[in-house]
């Protein structure tokens, strides 16, 4: 105000005609700043009201909320945010955002610059951006559930890992009895590979036999009974059969009466470490293998009960936060190339074509031109995105089932999980979104300098 | 129903919404044989109700759908006895939240139907909740065991009427995968290993286990505490007076990982177990009847709205059998939902007593998709076998039942997805050996949820 009357005392008499009351004051056109400060401050309220009822005051009331406890009546300083950073749950989300904020707006604005420079060349240009902006239209949480279904570990409902699974299936041939495995009394070790090794070692004339159970109904019910395997001398032999009686009325490894054979399985002997003799089992469950097997141990290798091929846990701890992310990328990338293929419109042609006509390949010529010359358009992609990412709430909400949500965790939905529900403390939800406030806070500077240094140009 | 639903509440209540459904279609669907039962004979008519011609009733529940439209036919009845005017507000899922915000405007509804216990003690404590007139305490005490009148009582005094229950110590088994094996229905925990280790071996795997929503697992703990430990150690439990860190906690646990911890007897190994969600773990027993990929799977009544969806037949390819006793009783864990007043009118405390009257409960039993815990409901009320087996279960139980714990708890430790009892239990199966490791997570959990 003082500054505004400041400006005003080379008119004589300008102070009087502050008051609202002050008719004859409209006859002398001022400049806006110079005159009449309550009219400037009238045409501001709006707006001042706005920004401070919807801007300000939550910002103030948050972090003095922050300051206080579960029921807001009770003062405890910096509790809140000592409690936050000693949480493991906060450790993940903030290092997830930060994984977040470097992948998720670098690959969509490459991804939105490589669309963009191709569909420059093409002919259904329009058509292509058109379906690659066409996610943008569905809302987040829509392409979570559709995401959450893409991610599915079921091949036969995931679209992800029936892909993976149909290029994985195609180089192997299906086991015969995917899921059996010895009785726990056979004598058997298990290998991390899933493969089963006798503790006992063969012996020639004297016929070694394994039990097995959990055969799928569907992989023995052709089978034909198991036969004890005869001694012969000089050759190593034994059965292979299916140790189940319905009831559990079978004597537990011994061949009963109407047991099934187990065929097909293959045998290896392993001596040391080296495979000294191989086999497969016969219709009637028994195999044999060579003299030199004496000695060795029988194994049963793990492709025979491998289950079928169930394709990437993609919703697993390790693999969400990147999953999420890619869902991110598939709806952003359009924006992405929309902006930037704006840019690419105003890039000037000629460049281009002096460079090619200086003897650039198509390579030099994107990243020694255009890529400069859109570096403007990029730096804005990149930080439009960046401050999108920091606040990602729905799709990870969405898309992480229960047992994964901790390691998918993120500050916006750690934020939302401390404050809201019956059982919550909104202090320290509070101070999740102060800390959140405070880490965007250098990217919007970043922003601002740079949207100021553009405008000076 | 891939996309697992954030609440516990809501999953329940739409499952039990399908519930409802289901049983209504077969009902439907038995034409003929309608009438031969005792389903949709006229109700008993037992309770004395005063004449309130001209009052009009506000009642919210959490219900919609076919259970609305059941309870509305209680309700119906109940103003054609009295001449009262009610009418239905479904509250959502946040009962708490709705109802308090009527307060708040002045307005509640005349009576509440509320799920969990924790929310009925909280009306009450908050002086919302009104508590019972003399009729209706005289209906409660004729017809409810005492362990249901304490559950709707505060500090002593009767607030609330257990209407709906549930049982929640239950198995389903598809009929198909135990004949093929040859398995026989277990009593005890031991039994029970042995059968499902014979289902096992015959090459289908004996559980589904539906880890990726946490309260099945709380559920499963549940039982096999409240067998093993007894009731009082599970009430000393519940309130956070032992710790988890206690040698009952841990025989519980270990016990729970006989079976999850062994090969075989969880559906497609404990890390598939961690992708199940409940409707799948229902669909994977009883989906495929020539060769399902699991012989049982274990949750309340409202499985059978499931096994409905999974394309199965009730009674016929899947049947229900209790909790094996882990100790030296069968554990009876249950759920149900409480009706109190908000207003303390003669109309609403007619309306309790209605709820606690078996002519109530008759109606909404001939119907289907409930479960009553007043022990005049006439068994021959509930449409099905298995149905009534359910029931005779829990009145049979009499006050040696308990409510389900987490449901006792503070939401952050017994109520909410990734985060106190439910995530913890995730990590236990996916690691049954770590028995230390997830009490003390369990306590570090608990003191901080009940802060104590």
């Amino acid at each position: 105000m003082s500054t505004a009357t400041a400006d005003g005392a080379a008119t004589p008499g300008r102070a009087s005609s502050a008051p609202p009351a002050n008719g004859p004051s409209a006859k002398k056109p001022k400049s806006v700043m110079g005159t009449r400060p309550w009219l400037a401050a009238v045409f501001l309220l709006p707006a001042l009201v706005l920004l401070g009822a919807l801007v300000v005051y939550p910002i103030g009331y948050s972090v003095y909320r922050s300051l206080f406890d579960a029921s807001g009546n009770g003062f405890v300083g910096l509790d809140n945010y000592q409690e936050m950073f000693s949480d493991d749950a906060t450790k993940t989300a903030i290092k997830n955002n930060i994984i977040w904020l470097i992948l998720a707006p670098t690959v969509s604005t490459a991804l939105g610059l490589i669309f963009a420079v191709l569909t420059e060349r093409i002919r259904w240009a329009t058509a292509f951006k058109l379906v690659v902006f066409m996610p943008m239209a569905i809302s987040m949480l829509a392409a979570g559930i559709i995401f959450r279904l893409v991610y599915e570990q079921d091949p036969d409902k995931g679209v992800a890992n029936a892909m993976w699974v149909s290029v994985h299936d195609s180089f192997s041939e299906s086991p015969p009895f995917p899921g059996a495995h010895p009785r726990p009394a056979a004598g058997t070790t298990e290998s991390s590979s899933g493969a089963y090794t006798t503790n006992a070692t063969l012996k020639a004339g004297s016929p070694t036999s394994l039990p097995l159970v959990a055969a799928k109904r569907d992989d023995i019910s052709d089978a034909q009974d198991a036969k004890a395997a005869k001694p012969e001398a000089g050759k190593v032999t034994g059965t292979v059969w299916f140790d189940f009686t319905r009831g559990g009325l079978g004597k537990e490894g011994a061949i009963d009466k109407g047991e099934k054979a187990m065929a097909g399985l293959k045998v290896e002997a392993v001596k040391d470490g080296k495979v000294v003799g191989r086999a497969t089992t016969a219709a009637d469950g028994t195999y044999t293998l060579p003299a030199k097997a004496e000695g060795a141990q029988l194994r049963l290798p793990a492709w025979n009960f491998s289950e079928p091929y169930n394709g990437i846990d993609w919703l697993g701890p390790s693999l969400v936060t990147p999953a999420i992310i890619g869902s991110y990328v598939w709806i952003w990338a359009g924006f992405a190339m929309v902006l930037i293929a704006a840019g690419l419109a105003g890039v000037p042609r000629e460049l281009m074509e002096a460079a090619r006509m200086d003897g650039a390949n198509e390579w030099q010529v994107f990243r020694r031109v255009t890529v400069p010359m859109l570096a403007p358009v990029l730096s804005v992609v990149v930080v439009t995105l960046m401050i999108n990412v920091m606040k990602i709430f729905d799709l990870v909400y969405i898309i992480a089932p229960d047992p994964s949500k901790d390691d998918a965790n993120v500050l916006a939905l750690q934020l939302y999980q401390s404050s809201f529900g019956t059982d919550v403390n909104q202090g320290l939800g509070s101070a999740i979104a102060v800390l959140l406030l405070l880490l965007v806070m250098p990217i919007m500077i970043i922003n601002i300098r740079r949207i100021r240094r553009e405008s000076r140009r | 129903m891939h996309v697992s639903l954030p609440t516990k509440r809501s999953t329940r209540a739409a499952v039990a919404l399908l519930a409802a459904g289901a049983l209504m279609l077969t009902a439907a669907g038995c034409g003929g044989d309608d009438g031969d039962t005792v389903s949709g004979g006229p109700p008993p008519n037992t309770v004395q109700l005063p004449n309130l011609k001209g009052q009009k009733l506000q009642v919210t529940a959490v219900w919609t759908g076919t259970e609305q439209e059941n309870f509305t036919k209680v309700l119906k009845e109940f103003e054609k006895r009295t001449g009262a005017k009610v009418s239905f507000v479904p509250s959502g899922d946040d009962m708490a939240g709705f109802v308090g915000s009527k307060v708040a405007g002045g307005a509640p509804p005349d009576v509440a139907m509320v799920g969990q216990v924790g929310v009925m003690r909280e009306f009450a404590q908050k002086g919302w909740a009104k508590p019972l007139d003399a009729p209706a305490r005289a209906q409660l005490a004729k017809n409810f065991s005492k362990g249901w009148q304490d559950l709707g009582s505060y500090q002593g005094k009767p607030y609330g009427v257990y209407f709906k229950a549930s049982n929640k110590s239950l198995l389903w088994y598809n009929t198909s995968a135990f004949d093929y094996a040859g398995a026989k229905v277990p009593k005890t925990w031991p039994e029970f290993l042995k059968e499902a280790q014979l289902v096992s071996d015959s090459g289908t795997d004996a559980v589904a286990v539906g880890g990726q929503d946490g309260w099945t697992l709380t559920d499963w703990f549940e039982n096999v505490y409240l067998s093993q430990a007894g009731p009082e150690k599970y009430d000393q439990l519940a309130q956070h007076k032992i710790k988890w860190t206690d040698p009952s906690v841990k025989k519980a646990l270990e016990t729970l990982a006989e079976l999850w911890g062994t090969k075989g007897l969880v559906a497609g190994g404990r890390g598939g177990a961690l992708h199940t969600a409940f409707p799948d773990s229902v669909t994977k027993t009883f989906g495929d009847k020539a060769e399902p990929e699991a012989g049982m799977v274990f949750e309340a009544d409202f499985v059978a709205a499931n096994v409905a969806d999974a394309g199965a037949e009730l009674d016929q390819d899947a049947q229900v059998f209790p909790f094996p006793a882990v100790g030296a009783d069968a554990p009876v864990v249950t759920g149900g939902d409480v009706g109190v007043a908000l207003k303390n009118t003669k109309a609403a405390q007619a309306l309790l007593t209605f709820l606690a009257s078996p002519d109530a409960g008759t109606i909404w039993a001939q119907s289907g998709g409930f479960i009553s815990a007043n022990k005049n409901v006439k068994f021959s009320a509930y449409p099905n076998a298995s149905m009534r087996k359910i029931a005779q279960a829990l009145i049979a139980a009499g006050n040696d039942f308990r409510f389900d714990m987490s449901d006792q708890a503070p939401a952050s430790f017994g109520g909410k997805p990734a985060q106190g009892e439910w995530k913890a239990l995730q990590d236990f199966l996916k690691n049954p050996r770590n028995v230390d490791g997830i009490q003390r997570q369990l306590e570090r959990d608990a003191a901080k949820a009940y802060k104590n």
